[in-house]
């Protein structure tokens, strides 16, 4: 999986650079983000702009960050969800657990 | 008469194969001229069950083998559209699948789930060697 990393301060923003999150790809994500929380860094932003297409295995690459992040007293946000991606969180509820920005700058100073 | 589309691929059992399937369901809803819900919506969800079908294939039913395949089969009428995923493994309950609801918190668990709130029938059956995933949607 194609991921663009920048920090800003404390805070990783983590830019998905694949049109789709699958089975096949979201692994790479979940293990990054391991790497991170191994390191001490435990607030993150994902940047899922360039997503058109998330499964369930994309979903639950998300929920562990999310997971392991605030397990660490960090936090995992989510920003620039193109229509069709937030209707899955919908679908799935999972709107309720994370928060959901509209853009990077609102995700970043949220912290 | 009415026109009946049928498409048949077989892939090896790799996830890398996922994104290929997929959007070939979801080309095959944008081309229904005829279906007068959200098409793009439609095109997102068969394109989400191609996807979670063949990935549970993939890791439960065949468990990663590479030298296995797994075929799918898309047929569409006026009225449904049917997708059909064969696995040459040991078989799963999906009755139990189904029943079992993912928690907000859980990280796996929805695939199946998934298949089931977006189609309007799903069975698990046995056909000659192997087993099926069938999913079918009402097109009307």
């Amino acid at each position: 999986m194609k991921l663009n990393m920048t920090e800003q301060g404390d805070i990783i923003i983590i830019c998905i650079e694949e049109e789709r999150m699958d089975a096949h790809n979201s692994g790479d994500l979940k293990e990054q983000m391991l790497q991170l929380f191994d390191e001490g860094k435990c607030s993150l932003v994902i940047d899922l702009s360039t997503v058109r297409f998330i499964d369930s295995s994309g979903l639950g690459a998300l929920v562990s960050g999310f997971k392991n992040a605030s397990a660490r007293e960090g936090s995992l946000k989510l920003c620039c969800l193109q229509p069709q991606v937030r209707s899955m969180f919908e679908l799935t509820r999972l709107h309720r657990v994370f928060e959901i920005f509209t853009t990077q700058d609102e995700a970043s100073s949220s912290f | 008469m009415s026109k009946q589309v049928n498409i048949d691929i077989t892939v090896p059992n790799q996830t890398k194969y996922l994104g290929m399937i997929g959007r070939i369901g979801e080309s095959l809803a944008y081309s229904l001229k005829s279906y007068h819900g959200n098409r793009r919506e439609l095109a997102y969800h068969i394109n989400l069950v191609l996807t979670e079908a063949l990935a549970n294939a993939i890791r439960h039913a065949n468990d990663f083998d590479p030298d296995k395949e797994v075929r799918v089969t898309i047929s569409v009428s006026d009225q449904k559209l049917t997708i059909k995923v064969f696995d040459q493994g040991q078989g799963f309950d999906i009755e139990t699948l189904a029943k079992l609801k993912a928690r907000e918190s859980d990280e796996g668990g929805r695939g199946i789930q998934l298949i089931f709130k977006l189609m309007d029938q799903v069975r698990y059956i046995q056909e000659g060697d192997s087993n099926v995933l069938e999913m079918t949607k009402h097109l009307h």
